[in-house]
């Protein structure tokens, strides 16, 4: 590095034409024309594409040739070509620090028409730059190694993918999941869209590969109760709930349910949502994976009174697996990244009150269909309403907690598809009417729009229009004893009273209930509607702003299985990176605080997003940890004594921007 | 006259409390009688404005000056005092950075003269008379200075060399300022006389200050009982220390009351009042606008409360009326 004549200020200034992007509203000669006339600026130039090869060689030679140290690019907006412009300048021996940008296309061209006025703009801008640029210091990117070992949360279908996919690159995974089984919701679907898979057949097998890999260490009915640390080097704290039964013990032989002393299941069985009964001893479903049983110590009479003569433990008295002393415990892990999958619950229809949930006991939510459809559901596959009656007629309504001001607004993307596929099944099943009502049927996907007109082929009816309500008040006896939906069919301009024996609502998908929890102790965003926030909508849409950390799956937002698969993929593709590249590099916009001016009065600590400010009580000053800093600059607006300082926005850089953007041509 | 040292005080608008913290040096002030010459002290000695004009310039080694500048006689005496001395001291908050005068920045010269000779409640003024820089009375010229439409620190009007901050500096920091100066080594031009860190840093009550104060209401002083032991803002009492230079040995709150600011920020900040602004803002618990707004209502006063001691040196410095 070339640091010794950077003593003198030499600025060059490149206005770039971005074709006619920029040229076409700004007169770019006449601002390199004034950029000349600066203070400081020995050369100034205007090309046609400052990025492209010969642009950045313009760069390159004039740091060469006419000692230039430092470099204003008026071009496009950073986040698109900083790195690009930094690298030309590090090529020619400068440090790239010493490059600013200045966006005069989505700052300036793209968003007014005026050409004069958007040429007085972008002198503006460039002179602010020019300013600002005089006070730049040389920086170093810092380098953090990074653990090998990756954590993925959460053993839905897109945990189980991320899981096996970075263990296959030979890399250690630690999968934590708080439920006793893997498998998530995708394991209590019957079928999947469009082609009709069996998805527990497509399911399980990766789940046994889960279980039996040798490079990831499965932790079921556990949970992440703290996250320390930062990329490359996170500290993560499992807790793992007592299941009353040694799982290195227990091999699934369920004798001990068969003994319990419940002679009937008496309890909710979770799996099926309620729709059949457990043990406090149970197995979540045949295929849960580790096939280890479990106590529920709510149900459990040896676990609520300790009186029970644990008849359980005798059918288990040759292997001991049961062990009602059994405690939690916690685990701590270093990792180097982690994957965070924590999937979504559905929208709780009885905050629809119109729609009868849980009032009339006809009326379903899909996921509870699922199970009914099911071979292995708690009616062996048959669709019997909780009456007892085969249905003739089922309506299934679309958008409950979707697409709706009052409630959610977003569209949850699998319910069309989800009630085309459940449509198919009842039909099949049962031979029944069915009617689906629906504001617009959203069929994009390999072959989606293929199944839909199979299902429209089928004789499923389709009636386009929001459901106003479910009511079991009968107005002629053609609905007595039914259900009536009464709708507006916007395709015929009539309202409709349609008599069903059975309706199901397409619940919307939503953030679990505990998202922000998991939020806050990871350190990353959510975004307005609950979901967590990728980096980038489109270009980074698993990694997040927590180096490190990277979402994939539905806590991300509703998407269908493939989507959720590939994003995982894509996570563990970004893990596996990471873990091979072996470090992260570091960008030096970060604060620190200046400990001999610090006096101690903690007001930025609370304030950090990433958690990086810590207090050092020993020292009674404040401590910003430069791995965690993400440069936002919070603390160093509200220290009060000014005694935290930014890379690349110290005050007096700060200061001469404004001053530069503020002063009369 | 001897040669020792030459040293000069002066007042321009302030209230006095500086004067009476150089009476303050109590037997000290002997000390220093001893080592210099008073030369100019309008308040305790008989020195005339044409006595000063008659030194030679530079011939006074230090001045200082306390209180704003707001009247043209003040600017004519702040260059006449930097010409006749080698070095010239802002004294007090009010010559640092303006000080309680610059409060009054906040209106218009006509604001001030009407509402001072007009509208007060106390006055009796039917032929609305005022004030008049020149006036002819009996073949005699009287004048009075003019009245400027800002209060200013000392040095946005006449070059400064070094501040002892404080509304008043305290006694100690006097004689060590004057020391100092006695001793030849002098620091960098433009030093504040006074550490560079803010208060809490000195703070008896530091450590009852918690990591995230979450306030829900401001209090102030005399609404509520102050518990003597904890932090002022953990009891949602604002209190200047984070924002504020420390060196007064945390008067005002060992006296359980809190620090209003007067030493000014530190030399890192350019707006105290702006900065302590963004940290409460940043402590206070609330998300929704309405609740964040009923717990802003509880401040009375922000200008008074954030900007009392430095309006004049802030990045405001005045209120625009337009």
């Amino acid at each position: 590095m070339s640091e010794q004549r950077n003593g003198h200020v030499r600025i060059g200034v490149y206005i770039c034409h971005c074709g006619a992007n920029i040229a076409d509203t700004v007169d770019v000669k006449a601002v390199a024309e004034y950029a000349a006339t600066l203070p400081g600026v020995v050369i100034s130039r205007e090309y046609k594409y400052m990025c492209s090869d010969p642009g950045q060689e313009l760069i390159q030679k004039d740091i060469e040739e006419h000692a230039i140290n430092r470099v204003v690019v008026a071009a496009c907006s950073p986040t698109l070509h900083e790195n690009t412009f930094r690298g030309a300048a590090e090529r020619a021996g400068l440090n790239p620090f010493f490059v600013q940008m200045v966006n005069i296309r989505e700052h300036d061209s793209w968003v007014h028409s005026d050409r004069e006025a958007a040429t007085v703009k972008a002198k503006d801008l460039v002179r602010a730059a020019v300013m600002r640029v005089y006070f730049h210091k040389p920086l170093e990117k810092r380098r953090v190694p990074i653990h090998p070992e990756v954590l993925v949360v959460g053993g839905g279908i897109a945990g189980i993918h991320a899981a096996l996919t970075v263990a296959n690159s030979g890399k250690r995974v630690y999968l934590v999941e708080r439920e006793p089984t893997i498998g998530g919701h995708m394991a209590q679907y019957d079928k999947t869209f469009p082609t009709l898979d069996c998805a527990a057949c497509i399911l399980t097998p990766k789940m046994s590969a889960v279980r039996a890999h040798p490079n990831i260490t499965l932790w079921t009915y556990s949970e992440v109760v703290s996250v320390d640390g930062s990329v490359g080097d996170y500290k993560v704290v499992v807790k793992r709930k007592p299941r009353y039964v040694h799982e290195d013990l227990c091999v699934g032989c369920l004798q001990c349910i068969e003994t319990c002393v419940y002679k009937d299941s008496k309890f909710d069985d979770e799996f099926n949502l309620g729709l059949s009964k457990r043990k406090p001893i149970y197995i979540p479903f045949a295929q849960a994976t580790p096939k280890v049983v479990v106590i529920d110590p709510d149900a459990c009479i040896q676990l609520k009174t300790g009186k029970c003569k644990k008849s359980c433990m005798e059918a288990c008295v040759e292997r001991g697996a049961i062990d009602f002393a059994q405690k939690e415990t916690y685990e701590e892990i270093h990792v180097g990244s982690i994957i965070i999958a924590t999937g979504f619950q559905t929208f709780d229809p009885r905050r629809m009150p119109q729609y009868g949930y849980g009032k009339y006991p006809n009326v379903y939510n899909t996921l509870e269909v699922e199970r009914l459809v099911n071979a292995s559901g708690p009616t062996s596959g048959q669709v019997i309403t909780r009456d007892g009656r085969v249905p003739k007629s089922v309506g299934i309504v679309l958008c409950v907690g979707s697409r709706d001001e009052n409630t959610n607004r977003w569209c949850s993307r699998v319910c069309c598809m989800t009630s085309l596929k459940l449509a198919h099944l009842i039909k099949e099943h049962t031979g029944a009417e069915v009617y689906i009502f629906y504001i617009d049927m959203r069929a994009a996907g390999k072959g989606y729009e293929e199944f839909y007109q199979r299902v429209l082929n089928e004789g499923v009816h389709f009636i386009r229009g929001r459901v106003a309500e479910i009511t079991d008040w009968a107005l002629d006896p053609s609905e007595a004893g039914k259900l009536v939906a009464r709708v507006e069919d916007t395709n015929t301009g009539f309202v409709r009273r349609i008599p069903l024996d059975m309706v199901v609502l397409a619940v919307g998908l939503e953030p679990q209930p505990d998202a922000h929890e998991v939020q806050r102790m990871f350190g990353i965003s959510c975004s307005l509607d609950g979901f967590f926030l990728e980096k980038h909508p489109k270009l980074a849409p698993a990694p997040t702003y927590t180096d490190g950390i990277f979402i994939a799956g539905l806590c991300h937002g509703p998407k269908d299985i493939p989507d959720t698969v590939m994003q995982a993929g894509y996570a563990a593709a970004e893990a596996i990176a990471l873990a091979d590249t072996g470090f992260f590099e570091l960008e030096p916009n970060t604060a620190y605080v200046v400990e001999e001016e610090c006096s101690g009065c903690k007001t930025c600590v609370p304030l950090c997003p990433y958690q990086a400010v810590t207090f050092n009580e020993e020292k009674q000053k404040a401590f910003i940890n430069e791995v965690l800093c993400k440069g936002c600059g919070t603390c160093v607006a509200a220290c009060p004594s000014g005694s935290i300082k930014q890379n690349l926005f110290e005050d007096e850089e700060i200061y001469s921007e404004i001053e530069g953007v503020l002063a009369y041509a | 006259m001897s040669d020792k040292p030459k040293i000069a005080f002066y007042w321009c608008a302030s209230c006095g409390g500086c004067e009476e913290s150089i009476v303050d040096l109590a037997e000290d002030i002997l000390e220093v009688a001893q080592a210099v010459d008073i030369v100019f002290w309008p308040v305790a000695m008989d020195f005339k404005r044409k006595d000063v004009e008659a030194m030679p310039d530079g011939a006074i080694l230090a001045t200082l000056v306390n209180g704003s500048i707001r009247t043209s006689e003040q600017e004519e005496m702040a260059h006449l005092l930097r010409r006749k001395s080698q070095i010239l001291i802002a004294y007090g908050s009010c010559a640092h950075t303006g000080g309680v005068p610059s409060l009054a920045n906040q209106f218009t010269r006509e604001e001030i003269l009407r509402y001072v000779y007009e509208e007060a409640p106390s006055v009796v003024n039917e032929n609305r008379v005022r004030p008049q820089p020149r006036h002819g009375h009996n073949g005699t010229a009287v004048t009075l200075p003019e009245f400027r439409g800002l209060v200013r620190s000392l040095d946005q009007v006449v070059e400064v060399d070094y501040y002892l901050p404080g509304c008043p500096p305290t006694p100690k920091l006097l004689k060590q300022a004057v020391l100092t100066l006695l001793s030849g080594n002098l620091p960098p031009k433009g030093t504040v006389l006074a550490p560079d860190t803010a208060q809490c840093d000195q703070c008896p009550r530091k450590e009852t200050k918690p990591v995230d104060l979450k306030i829900t209401e401001f209090k102030r002083p005399h609404w509520t009982q102050i518990d003597p032991e904890k932090c002022f803002l953990a009891q949602g009492i604002i209190c200047m220390g984070p924002a504020t230079r420390s060196g007064c040995e945390a008067q005002c709150i060992r006296g359980n009351m809190p620090c209003t600011g007067c030493f000014g920020p530190t030399t890192r900040v350019r707006d105290q009042g702006a900065k302590i602004l963004s940290a409460l803002a940043s402590s206070v618990n609330a998300r929704e606008p309405e609740d964040i707004e009923k717990i802003m209502d509880g401040i009375v006063d922000p200008v008074g409360t954030f900007y009392r001691y430095s309006l004049a040196k802030s990045l405001l410095r005045a209120k625009v009326t337009r």
